[in-house]
């Protein structure tokens, strides 16, 4: 079943055109991640799911029942806000159970219901503290509880992990992840990290304008981006113009290449071959950036740490497979 | 590289007098405040608190009856004085009022702070803030004299109650016990009506810089928890204002408590604390009396502050 429909949906600010006539459908029971760079649509999009915004235009269903002009406290959809959003004269318990107390769930139950929603999310015995009291990455976990504690049909996360350090959220995406295959929660996630829309995510929609630019899983995003605003947003691939792909023998159309897929030195039989000159090194750890000028146009190859790399202004010879040379429509 | 500039990593000292101070006091940041804390805090210490002490020994102090001299033993008289009949129909007739000033000046206040706190922006957010303070830069007797041709008989607002063909509203109004009376400025009604106007601006301002600092998130999370817009205002606007309103009511609720000149202008003729205040200790010369008079809007202060904080006013301060 569908637990979200955009059909052509706008959201317009006067001339701004925050959702241009954008079509989704997020299926039940999937992580689906919106990703795009900031003023991209995608948080609207998550607030025209809340309730917080109405479309100027189009269509919106939620498990197969109407959303536009129902307001936010009658959806079955709740929210883990970017900031958390926590009531701060509210203790930790009564802010898990507000969801319960306004529906008018009994004290007991309530108290119960918020207490297992708090173990869930690993801070048992936490209830009787303030927000204030809490570090950044437990008061996302009490915003994470106190969204979860209502059974919602549909969860919705506002780049909830982007005020954490690397640390934390590697492990929260960890378990998000889990959390959601567990709960079966059909969860929509905003955010503008490419590496945590791919490590997380079912399917990906890469938002640019207002609009979505390629909706996919995360490996046909990132391997076979559709336009060059993808091949640049996910993954950092290298664009290159339609007169260089020409002379690789291709179509007179824009490619990406994948920084990864390009190997320094000549490869085996039947590899696609460029010499360029290497502009600038550094060293990731792992493995080392190199931006390489061929011509003019500059490329970027991540190359193994444990290969050699020619001096900066030394002459370099890179190769590739044709098969990873991604040519993609003309538009944008 | 500049020369004019001449390139040391740490600068010469540049000789003046005040590049001396300023080394000076940076090196002992305590002698700055002290020098700019010490003069208001000796002025609060010894002529305002100071006053208020010798106030308060006044009020143990009794008036001979006969001599009209002040009879310096510690007495508890003057106190039961206030409990007289008429004494005491003073505070609870100042008091009431005070308590209806204040709740009807937040009724009115709240809205027109949230307009200005969520919605005003640019001009308008000007236009609130002029709108708000304007009457307190004109003199508040002219104010209040206003108000007396407004109110009075054959003022404005009888004149267009009558184009209106609404005066038998006016006419019942007045017609009731004791809010009742003439006219509206010799009623109580004139006098509250007053009060709300004159004060409101002091119970506006808190309220609306309580509201500012509540995220708008709040309100959209309480919303997103399910919330009716009832309910957001119950569980998570009030309380966070509510610090806000206390701030409006110390201030509606206080200088209502004090006020003398109002009630003298537009209303019946019965006293208010601070009429009392004033004929005590001018024309009657009873100085003790009129400082057991000045103490309970003190104590009902105190006690005013003790129970919001019990009752958790102060929680999400």
């Amino acid at each position: 079943m569908t637990a979200v429909l955009f059909e052509n949906v706008s959201r317009h600010f006067g001339a701004v055109r925050a959702v241009d006539a954008v079509d989704l459908a997020i299926a039940e029971g999937e992580f689906f991640a919106m990703l795009g760079p900031s003023g991209s649509g995608k948080t609207t999009c998550l607030r025209l799911m809340a309730g917080f915004e109405q479309p100027t235009g189009g269509h919106i269903e939620i498990f197969g029942e109407t959303a536009e002009g129902v307001p936010p406290y009658r959806r079955s959809v709740n929210t883990v806000f970017q900031d958390y959003a926590l009531f701060p004269h509210l203790s930790i318990l009564d802010n898990v159970a507000y969801g319960l107390m306004v529906k008018g769930v009994g004290r007991e139950e309530r108290r119960k219901a918020a207490e297992d929603a708090l173990a869930m999310v690993k801070l048992p015995g936490y209830g009787t503290r303030r927000p204030g009291q809490l570090s950044g990455g437990q008061r996302q976990r009490v915003a994470l509880a106190r969204a979860l504690v209502n059974k919602p049909k549909v969860l919705l996360l506002d780049e909830p992990l982007g005020a954490l350090d690397l640390k934390l959220r590697e492990q929260m995406q960890e378990e998000l992840k889990s959390l959601q295959k567990t709960l079966g929660i059909t969860f929509v996630f905003v955010t503008h990290d490419q590496g945590e829309a791919l490590s997380m995510a079912d399917r990906i929609a890469v938002f640019n304008d207002g609009k979505i630019q390629q909706l996919g899983t995360p490996e046909e995003v990132y391997k076979q981006p559709r336009t060059r605003f993808v091949a640049d947003f996910v993954g950092s691939s290298n664009v290159l113009p339609p007169e260089f792909v020409k002379q690789l023998g291709a179509a007179n159309q824009y490619a990406s290449l994948r920084p990864e897929a390009i190997t320094l030195g000549r490869g085996g039989d039947g590899k696609l071959v460029l010499n360029g000159t290497v502009l600038s090194r550094s060293f990731l750890g792992a493995a080392n950036r190199v931006l390489v000028s061929v011509n003019g146009t500059k490329i970027n190859v991540m190359s193994p740490a444990t290969a050699s790399i020619p001096a900066e202004g030394n002459p370099v010879t890179l190769s590739f497979d044709r098969a990873d040379l991604h040519l993609m429509d003309q538009a944008s | 590289m500049s020369a004019i500039v001449e390139q040391r990593s740490i600068l010469p000292d540049r000789g003046s007098l005040t590049s001396r101070v300023s080394d000076f006091l940076w090196k002992h940041p305590y002698v700055l405040l002290t020098i700019l804390l010490a003069p208001p805090l000796l002025w609060l210490g010894i002529i305002y608190l100071g006053s208020l002490f010798a106030l308060l020994l006044q009020s143990f102090f009794s008036i001979d009856d006969y001599s009209g001299l002040i009879n310096y033993e510690f007495t508890l008289a003057t106190y039961r004085q206030l409990l007289n009949e008429a004494n005491f129909d003073i505070i609870v007739r100042t008091v009431s009022m005070a308590a209806i000033v204040t709740l009807v000046s937040a009724v009115i206040a709240f809205p027109i702070a949230y307009y200005a706190a969520r919605y005003a922006r640019g001009k308008w957010k000007v236009f609130f803030y002029l709108g708000v303070m304007l009457p307190l830069w004109s003199s508040y007797l002219v104010k209040i004299y206003a108000w007396k041709l407004i109110l009075a008989k054959e003022g404005i607002l009888t004149w267009l109650l009558t184009k209106l063909n609404l005066l038998w509203l006016l006419d019942a109004w007045l017609s009731l016990p004791v809010i009742g009376g003439n006219s509206l400025s010799v009623s109580y009604t004139g006098t509250f009506i007053v009060f709300v106007y004159v004060w409101m601006p002091f119970m506006i301002l808190p309220i609306q810089a309580a509201l500012e600092r509540v995220p708008t998130n709040l309100i959209e999370a309480s919303s997103d928890l399910g919330a009716t817009p009832q309910q957001t205002f119950r569980h998570v606007l009030f309380p966070l204002a509510l610090p806000g309103i206390v701030a409006g009511s110390i201030f509606t609720f206080s200088l209502t408590l004090g006020d003398y000149i109002i009630p003298q202008i537009i209303g019946s003729s019965r006293l208010f604390i601070g009429q009392a205040v004033y004929a005590q200790q001018g024309t009657a010369g009873n100085i003790p009396l009129a400082a057991a008079f000045t103490v309970v809007p003190i104590v009902i202060m105190g006690l005013y502050l003790w129970g919001a904080r019990r009752m958790g006013a102060f929680d999400a301060l």
